[in-house]
């Protein structure tokens, strides 16, 4: 059956049929589709798991007992997930192990751009990138075999432009596999240091039989036409290279670690000008340059974003492309923005006005919430990473900062990396507030359950992990849980949680308003005879209510967009805005 | 069909623009054709802009349409037709919607929204073709089903066939919404003929 699929769709059919049995990870963008559509079909135990350090020894553990297993994450999970990635290149695996990791060049969805094929190399694991959604298919079932053959964790690293992008794929049947056995091997698995020693030799045999294995491997493939320039490249770059050049001749490599020398040095005897081009980090250029093999003038293509067609065409061929367009006067017009905005009934839009009318420094973290960093909330200081922001608010109080603070965190980034910081801010006596933002899902990667939701990936109810009894549970002695649609409670919460000599937490909590549509009530009026155009609403920045600001005298509220969660009505201070019946 | 067709869908989070590259690329791979499509998601449903690039033709290679090669542009709201006008080719199509959707800082005062969207699109040599998908949508029966209006108003200009739009609306509209998106796709097809003469 032919079908178009995304890259993510294409590794998860692919790991489907390879016989997966368990499948584990944390959501993010762009890799979290994977676990969605693998869960649908029988025979995987599929699970999000609380962050992606978790979900790799899960994974590692489903593969020690023999199974075929999966872990997927986005490139910053991978930092996460290091810690037991470094060591289980020395275990080895028994079943399978696939760590499918997803970047983000151009940061589309991310807070940095990493290159996990840097991974590959310090991690010592082979890896292989899809150039588009059949290959990520194959590469997928590869990968499984790779594992076994080589008894080593396998890297499938896909980018944005894989992962999102659609194209066709002939798929197949599952192959049912026997049980799986698990193989005792203390030396092998306990990785203390006079195993550890053994093991790491043992891994450097595995790395000279991959490197072996790479020069026969078929995703490593040269296509000679003109051989007057030769491009070695790899990932969705070689499509831009396949467009920008099409006579080229082209080594394309699939495994990209540990690469083929051999394959690489009669490509590059045999053109007479080497190109390599390679999105993010010079890691393939790097890597041919230490074997002594001098790759002809560097492309001027950057080390950061996305390449394009057009980009590669400029490079290399130092075309400018045909734009015409671009001459005319439009380019002169300049256009307003479309930053994403938090959506009309969002319960973080009144946690942020609170913070932004109390003045307070704000360390914030990962996720929709992050978006209260933008006027005309700009209620926010810090955004680093997942957890970052409850650390660095015990760091700042140590540091003696003077100004009321607050660290905000979501619920499930506080499950993610949250609980550890806060633990150490009661063990550390700090006096540090910390609101959890409860909005009962994982919110910005499309509203996925975690342990505070009571739900699992397959749509199973579980035990529901209560963040208030869990931060009294680590020794926070003032626990307030207020309702995010509350003005008065919500206000008063958080300036009594400043003022409170010791830790404490504020749970924020009213469901993200696109997983409770059913409580949509009807959309909020304006008596505009009461508006007097004072401009308080507009601080909300909800895009469903146009403020009095330009040609409109009155506030206006779009009944198409409005969700009638009352935000607005509680901070008009002349009760102009309400539900009057029919206009 | 030896040459690759690109298709750039732009708008706004919200409008239907993901679905929509989903029946266009599915109606190309129905007439057997090779496509690629490629969207960012992440941003789609908070109201940031958004687009959908979706190429088909023999042998597709990259996902991302080439700059200036875009060979319709379909826009579903007009600020966002004319900040990625200068992807169409020259005097290339442009099927304009005429919504108008006011950004956050437009809403706050701080930036205007631009005027005569469609007129100054024409002064610079593209091909407007100016539909009002919201219409179309009410007149079928349901005001959500905008984006497959414009899809049928843009199926006037594109070489796939009707047998192949009919089974990519099948695939991907719940069975429920099937009638009613079929008569927007059918009353986008009219107009899309009507405003091209």
């Amino acid at each position: 059956m032919r079908l178009l699929l995304s890259g993510n769709e294409a590794i998860a059919r692919g790991c489907y049929e390879a016989g997966v049995a368990v499948a584990a990870g944390y959501p993010g963008t762009p890799s979290t589709e994977i676990l969605e559509t693998i869960v649908q079909w029988p025979g995987v135990k599929a699970q999000w798991s609380p962050n992606e350090k978790v979900a790799l020894e899960v994974a590692l553990g489903a593969a020690f007992a023999g199974a075929r297993a999966l872990v997927t994450m986005k490139h910053v999970g991978l930092n996460v997930a290091a810690d037991p990635l470094f060591t289980a290149a020395y275990t080895g695996v028994n079943g399978g192990l696939v760590v499918v990791v997803a970047d983000d060049p151009g940061m589309h969805s991310s807070q940095n751009e990493q290159d996990s094929r840097n991974y590959a190399k310090a991690a010592k694991v082979p890896m292989l990138e899809p150039s588009d959604s059949a290959e990520a298919y194959e590469m997928a079932a590869a990968a499984f075999e790779i594992s076994e053959r080589f008894d080593i964790p396998v890297l499938l690293r896909s980018t944005t432009r894989i992962s999102h992008s659609k194209s066709p794929v002939v798929i197949g049947e599952r192959k049912e596999l026997p049980p799986p056995q698990a193989k005792r091997n203390p030396q092998k698995y306990v990785m203390v240091p006079a195993n550890a020693r053994v093991r790491r030799v043992a891994l450097e045999e595995r790395l000279k039989a991959l490197a072996e294995f790479s020069e026969r491997c078929p995703f490593n493939q040269i296509e000679y036409r003109d051989q007057d320039i030769g491009v070695i490249t790899s990932g969705v770059a070689y499509q831009y290279v396949k467009e920008a050049l099409p006579t080229a001749s082209v080594l394309k490599l699939g495994m990209t670690y540990p690469l083929p020398r051999h394959t690489i040095e009669e490509f590059a005897s045999n053109v007479r000008k080497l190109y390599v081009v390679e999105e993010l980090d010079p890691i393939l250029e790097e890597g041919i340059r230490a074997m002594g093999i001098s790759v002809s003038g560097k492309p001027p293509l950057p080390p950061y974003g996305e390449l394009d067609p057009t980009l590669v065409a400029q490079a290399l061929l130092g075309e400018a492309p045909e734009r015409p367009s671009e001459h005319t006067s439009l380019s002169e017009i300049q256009l307003p923005q479309r930053p994403p905005v938090m959506c009309p009934g969002c319960p973080h839009r009144m946690v942020f006005y609170v913070l932004s009318k109390l003045g307070a420094t704000v360390f914030g973290d990962i996720g929709c919430y992050t978006l209260g960093a933008a006027p005309p909330l700009s209620a926010m200081d810090t955004c680093v990473c997942m957890g970052a922001g409850v650390g660095m608010a015990l760091g700042a109080y140590k540091a003696g900062y003077t100004e009321p603070f607050v660290a905000v965190i979501g619920d499930s980034t506080f499950v993610h990396s949250g609980i550890t910081p806060l633990i150490d801010i009661v063990y550390n006596k700090g006096a540090v507030t910390v609101l959890i933002l409860d909005n009962r899902t994982t919110a910005m990667t499309g509203r996925q359950d975690h342990p505070a939701t009571g739900r699992t990936l397959s749509g199973e109810q579980t035990h529901e992990l209560n963040l208030a009894d869990l931060a009294r549970a680590v020794g926070v002695q003032d626990v307030h849980v207020v309702d995010a649609y509350d003005l008065y409670a919500l206000e008063q919460a958080v300036k009594s949680a400043i003022k409170h000599p010791g830790p404490s937490v504020v749970v924020v909590q009213r469901a993200c308003t696109l997983v409770d549509r059913h409580s949509w009530k009807e959309p909020m009026q304006v008596d505009v005879d009461m508006c007097t155009a004072c401009g308080v609403c507009a601080q909300l920045g909800c895009p469903a209510l146009k403020p009095p600001i330009g040609d409109s005298a009155v506030a206006v509220i779009d009944p198409l967009l409005c969700t009638g969660c009352g935000e607005c009505a509680q901070v008009c201070p002349f009760n102009a805005i309400g539900w009057f019946g029919v206009e | 069909m030896s040459k690759t067709v690109n298709v750039l869908i732009v708008g706004v989070g919200g409008q239907g623009i993901v679905l929509a590259g989903e029946i266009l690329a599915q109606a190309a791979l129905e007439d057997g054709l090779d496509v690629k499509k490629s969207e960012i998601h992440g941003m789609s449903q908070r109201g940031g802009s958004v687009t959908s690039h979706v190429r088909f033709g023999e042998r597709v290679f990259s996902p991302v349409i080439p700059a200036g090669q875009t060979d319709l542009l379909l826009a579903f709201e007009l600020l966002e037709g004319l900040r990625y006008a200068t992807h169409a080719r020259r005097q290339g199509l442009i099927l304009l919607n005429t919504q108008k959707i006011l950004p956050a800082p437009v809403l706050a005062g701080a930036a205007e929204y631009p005027e005569d969207v469609e007129a100054k699109l024409r002064e610079n040599g593209f091909r407007v073709v100016a539909v009002n998908g919201l219409e179309l949508a009410k007149q079928a029966g349901h005001p959500l089903t905008v984006n497959v209006a414009l899809l049928g108003a843009a199926s006037v200009h594109l070489p796939l066939s009707d047998e192949a739009w009919q089974k990519a609306l099948e695939r991907h509209v719940k069975p429920n919404f099937l009638e009613v998106n079929k008569k927007a796709f059918l009353l986008g097809k009219e107009a899309g003929f009507t405003e091209l003469t």
